[in-house]
């Protein structure tokens, strides 16, 4: 079935875009893998909109054998991970990833929890595991003082997120600190000091989720899908919207999100906050140097980060190593080899995920003789 | 919900990686042997595969627990 407007995502980008579709009377789809909207921030809180066709639990793994007039990319950011010893631990998540694991289920009363990472998630996790009765004893920021104290001063001229101003005062709030080696049982941060923890929840920053947009053709510029102030991509009928055109969060992403569902220029400002965000939590070229030669980099494949050395790019390690080809297609160590060696990733190709023959054969229409 | 053979009392909306982790079931084993539990929650890293009702790779994180649906982990 054709649909005017065609939306990946429904997060607040997404959610955004099919209200502006709806407000100019254009007929709109929104798929979505996850089994409920509002995206990772909101998850399954955000208010699905009246008059538009979602889909949920629906996976893109081709863009072919989907019939669209314009299609919308909201795709949203995961966290960036860094490899360090004893990052493969079970008891070592993600600060998002723990969150989204309580909000769907899990009980962390009474668990002692450090948060280590970077950016104002960080924050946001300790406030949320704290409402859901964890202990968390740390919340360890790798940006300098300084830095934070600029970021935290210049809040004023947003004051939507102020909020974020309030939780800085957060009293285990540590910056300057950055974990350095975890053990069954706890973790070892860069002071030197070692706390017993149940878990130990990681994420330094966030990286856009570009493998549609690279799918759909999208240029992608420093990180980034390149976008016009219409939001349109470089390819005719795409637009992207929220994260995958920079870190900005929720207004930003509605801003842009409503924009390109109703066929609107942006309103507002929002680079200054993308940038001032990037500078602030700008990662310390020391984190490099966390990952030790047996430190797994590529956790699909279990690739170390000795086997990935004397490559030129990310292709070349790949095909000599595995590191990138496991289930996770390089969703994880991709950005970690970027940061790390400055290998951006490839081409998307068809399935971007790992997906059964007869299924990829029967959606994209495709014949096997 | 079953795993690996043994029933469970799961709450409604609850995810299958979210389950598993709280009864400290680990979903798989890495190629070294060692032992993985989810990391990104989020549909992501795929550390929290398992086979549900017969279908291996499946993402416990993306799916929710359902009376008599069959979780099979490394473990199992």
């Amino acid at each position: 079935m054709k649909v005017d407007t065609l939306i990946v995502g429904a997060g607040p980008a997404g959610l955004a875009a099919a209200r502006g579709a709806r407000s100019v009377g254009r007929k709109a789809l929104v798929i979505d893998e996850n089994w409920n909207g509002g995206g990772q921030i909101w998850r399954g809180q955000g208010r699905l909109v009246v008059g538009v066709a979602f889909e949920f639990e629906r996976q893109v793994v081709d863009l072919r054998g989907l019939e669209y007039d314009r299609l919308i990319l909201a795709c949203g950011a995961r966290e960036l991970f860094l490899p360090f010893p004893g990052w493969t631990l079970p008891h070592v998540v993600g600060a998002g990833g723990l969150q989204a694991l309580v909000k769907n289920g899990l009980d962390v009363r009474g668990k002692r929890i450090v948060i280590a990472g970077s950016g104002p998630l960080l924050l946001a996790v300790a406030a949320n595991l704290t409402k859901a009765g964890a202990e968390v004893l740390l919340v360890a920021e790798q940006t300098s003082w300084t830095k934070l104290a600029r970021f935290a001063a210049g809040l004023w001229r947003w004051p939507s997120k102020m909020a974020q101003g309030i939780l800085l005062g957060n009293p285990r709030y540590r910056a300057g600190l950055w974990p350095v080696r975890a053990d069954a049982g706890g973790v070892t941060m860069s002071d030197g000091r070692r706390w017993d923890c149940d878990y130990l929840a990681c994420g330094f920053g966030l990286v856009p989720n570009l493998e549609v947009p690279r799918l759909a053709g999208c240029a992608v510029v420093d990180g980034f899908v390149e976008v016009d102030e219409w939001q349109r991509t470089s390819v005719d009928g795409v637009y992207a919207v929220g994260e995958i055109t920079g870190i900005g969060g929720v207004e930003k992403a509605e801003a842009e999100g409503w924009a390109a569902g109703c066929g609107t220029k942006i309103q507002g400002d929002h680079a200054r906050f993308v940038s001032r965000l990037a500078e602030s939590f700008e990662l310390r070229t020391g984190l490099r140097g966390l990952a030790t030669p047996d430190t797994i980099v590529c956790r699909c494949e279990d690739v170390k980060l000795c086997k990935i050395v004397g490559f030129h790019d990310r292709r070349d390690a790949k095909l000599q190593t595995r590191c990138g080809m496991g289930a996770c297609q390089g969703r994880i160590c991709g950005p970690i080899l970027e940061f790390l060696y400055g290998w951006e990733a490839e081409r998307a190709r068809p399935p971007i995920l790992p997906t059964k023959v007869s299924d990829f054969v029967r959606k994209t229409r495709v014949t096997l003789d | 919900m079953i795993v690996n053979g043994v029933s469970v009392d799961v709450a409604d909306g609850v995810s299958v990686a979210a389950a598993l982790m709280q009864l400290k079931i680990i979903p798989r084993r890495a190629l070294s042997g060692e032992a993985r539990g989810p990391l990104c929650g989020m549909g992501v890293c795929f550390e929290c595969r398992v086979t549900i009702d017969g279908q291996p790779h499946e993402r416990g994180c993306m799916v929710r627990a359902r009376e008599g649906m069959e979780v099979r982990s490394d473990e199992g």
